[in-house]
Parts: C-alpha cells; structure tokens; sequence
C-alpha cells in the first residue's frame, strides 16, 4: 500500500525542499542527475577556438595626473580659507609625506578685536547670571556694550 | 622576414620611427612612431638598426610601459597623437609602470575629459536626478544629485542653475557621455562640491594649469605670499580665484594669466612691484 503510494507522486513534487528529508539516497541521486542533464542540455556554447588576447607591454593611460605629480586643486594661503588648508595638507602629504611645512597662519581675528570681544562677553555673561533686581545695574553703554555699574548699596538716611 | 616587415614599417612612417629615449625632451609630431628602448636591447650593438617594437617576439621579460597623454598604443607600435615635447617619468615603487611613464607635453585649449581629472563645471540644467554641467569638453557631463557628500532621495543638495562645481570625473570615453562626481570612493567630499557664489572664474590653457599645479612651482608659492587668497584649478583650464577684495582678486587673475609666457625674472620684477603697492 505505501510502496504504491510511493510511486504515485511526481518527480516534480520529490524534488521540493519539504520531500527531501523523506528520500533515500538512491532516489535521491537520481534526481540530481536528472538535474544535472537538464541543466547541461540548456547550456549552449559558441563552438569557436578560444580568444587568445596578446598580452600587451604597453599600457595606455590618458591622464596626467599619473605622468606629473600634480598637486590637489584647491588652495588658499594666509588662512583665507582654514578647511581648505588643512585639506591641501592632508591631500599634498599624499605625495611627499616628508614636506610638512609649518607656516604661521595669520589669525582671521587679531589679537586686539579678541581682547575687546571678550571685554565686552564679561557684561554680557555676567547679566545672564544676575538676579533680577541687579540687572538693572548693567546698562548698555553708547557702543551697545553691556558693563556693570559698580554701585555700592548703603544705608540712606531718609531726611526729614 | 621580420626584416621585410620592419622596412615596411619604416615606409610607412617615412623611416621617422626614433628610439624614444633620444629624443627626450624634443619636439615630436602626430603620426610619429616611437621605439621603445627595450627593442634595442634585443638588436645589441651587432644588430646595426632599430626595428619597430615587436613586443611579443622576445621570450625574455619586458617590462610594462605606460604611454600617457599624446601617445598611443597601436598594435604593438607605439604612436604619436599629439604634437609636443616627449617627457618620461622613471618608474616609482607605487605606480604601474615598470618602464617609466612616456608621455607628450602639448600645448592646447580644448579639454577632453579623462576619468579621474578634478575639474570646475557650471550647472546648465537641472533635468531630474541629474545635472547637466559644461566642463568645457565635447559634450556636457552629468552629474548625480546623490553624487554629492551627505545626499540622499530625500535630503537633494542645494544646486541651482549658474553654480560652480568642483568635481571629478567616473565616466570619460570617447563613445559615452561624461559622469562627474562630487565625493571619492568613501563618500566624502574632500573638497569637492559647489564652490562659493563669489571669486572669479577664468579660463587658460591646459598647459598652464599643469605648470601651475607642479609640485614646485614657483608662481604659486610667489603668489601665496601676496594676499589671503583662495584658488582652485580644474584640469579642464578653468581657474577660480577669491581675495579679500575685487581689486586683488582682479590682480591675481591678471597675474596668473600672464605668468604663462614670462620668463623667470620677469615673474620677479612683478611680484616684487606688487608687493611693495
């Protein structure tokens, strides 16, 4: 009865995933090979002598960049444009790695405009953390900065 | 045999074929055919005259050479394309080439587009997902709006019509449309991208861009003294200049277009006029 069965079902449905436990191996080889010449009849080649290409000693190349050592296309020069530099650095190290020239850069902002900034950063935090009654101790001045009055709060004796 | 097909040969080229190591540094013209030294080792001193380069004869191991711009390979000949000075590069650890570089240092206006070259292009239309930007070439080149550091389908680079564009080039034949990118082969920019809105863009010959970009060049070096400045060159003879002011961004633009043909102590009399203004 189940030998009967056995045979019933199709090659199509043994070669699925699930019935591949199920199978002895003989089955099972034969369904490979089955497989196997199929898939060999659907190939189909060109029945030509195969192409032997030369090997070549010449290479063609169409860009300088390989002939001159050319350097990298962006530059700027006294710190005009710092990520630029610091890009021509890492790209030109590439090259020569032994060149690493350590120029001065001049400083966007000079010393004097940093001094007075910061002159005026010292009002300007020191309201932000001021108590509401002493806020009104800083005032702006004519330039718009913001400066600390020092008043030194007293006694006032009310007159009479 | 191989007598008769080297006679043939020398017909051909109007017996012109020179060995290419003398004549270095000399002017040769299209049509040209060159010998490569390693043919002469083979003839030796008994053999009399050169023959054209018959690579695949030999059983003993040639070395690669690598024939760069101006030159082609033919067969296994070796042709000029371009008129201009033969230049050779010995063979370094890193490169290829086991026979040094050869190519032909020209003089010309016209850019060909040639992978690899990081060039300024203009954005002339916007159609899609792409650009299409003139880079002086034949045709112009597209350019992905995902090519750029940081795109993606929703997040599109801010490129309007009229921009200048630093990139480089992935696709560049002769029988395909150029394709630029903006970012290398990891995803960053390294530079690349929309230049600013401001500076000045003008254009030279391609041979000044390659004097210009030497790693010692003089002119560079005299001229980075002058101003703050920012400069980009694009191998397609496009120069982009900024300074502080219009005034200096218009001298170093005179200057850099007209070091081309002066001489070294002409270059010094006027950086030294320039710097004393």
């Amino acid at each position: 009865m189940a030998a009967e069965r056995k045979t019933k079902l199709s090659k199509n449905l043994l070669r699925m995933k699930f019935m591949q436990r199920g199978l002895d191996s003989e089955t099972k080889k034969q369904l490979e090979e089955e497989e196997k010449k199929i898939i060999g009849e659907e190939h189909w080649y060109l029945d030509l002598p195969a192409l032997t290409e030369k090997e070549s000693f010449i290479i063609e190349e169409q860009s300088f960049l390989l002939c001159e050592d050319l350097l990298y296309g962006r530059m700027s020069f006294r710190g005009f444009n710092p990520e630029v530099e610091k890009l021509m650095l890492q790209m030109n190290s590439k090259n020569k790695a032994e060149v690493v020239e350590d120029e001065t850069e001049e400083a966007d902002v000079s010393d004097e405009e940093m001094a007075r900034r910061y002159e005026t950063l010292v009002g300007t935090i020191g309201k932000k953390f001021a108590k509401k009654r002493d806020r009104a101790n800083y005032e702006e001045d004519e330039n718009g900065d913001v400066k600390p009055i020092k008043t030194k709060k007293m006694f006032l004796k009310p007159q009479d | 045999m191989a007598e008769a097909v080297s006679v043939a040969a020398d017909s051909l080229t109007g017996g012109r074929a020179r060995a290419a190591p003398t004549v270095l540094n000399q002017v040769v013209l299209p049509g040209e055919e060159l010998l490569l030294p390693e043919q002469e080792d083979v003839e030796g001193p008994g053999g009399g005259g050169e023959r054209p380069l018959r690579l695949n004869a030999g059983t003993r191991s040639r070395v690669r050479v690598v024939c760069g711009p101006g030159l082609r390979r033919s067969g296994d000949r070796l042709l000029v394309t371009k008129c201009g000075r033969l230049r050779h590069k010995e063979p370094s650890s890193g490169s290829g080439g086991g026979g040094g570089v050869y190519w032909v240092d020209s003089q010309q206006k016209r850019y060909v587009p040639v992978k690899g070259d990081h060039v300024i292009g203009i954005v002339t239309a916007k159609s899609g997902d792409i650009f299409k930007v003139d880079v002086g070439g034949s045709e112009p080149a597209s350019l992905s709006y995902l090519a750029f550091e940081g795109a993606t389908k929703r997040n599109r680079p801010n490129v309007q019509v009229g921009d200048l564009i630093y990139g480089q080039f992935v696709v560049a034949n002769k029988d395909m449309e150029p394709e630029m990118v903006c970012i290398d082969s990891c995803g960053r920019a390294n530079g690349m991208g929309v230049i600013g809105h401001d500076g000045l863009l003008f254009k030279v010959t391609l041979g000044l861009i390659r004097k210009l970009l030497a790693p010692d060049c003089e002119i560079i070096q005299e001229v980075g003294k002058l101003y703050p400045l920012e400069i980009v060159f694009g191998m397609n003879g496009r120069i982009w200049v900024k300074a502080k002011t219009i005034q200096q961004t218009l001298i170093l633009a005179n200057i850099l277009e007209a070091c081309e043909h002066m001489t070294a102590d002409q270059r010094k009399q006027i950086f030294s006029r320039l710097a004393e203004s």
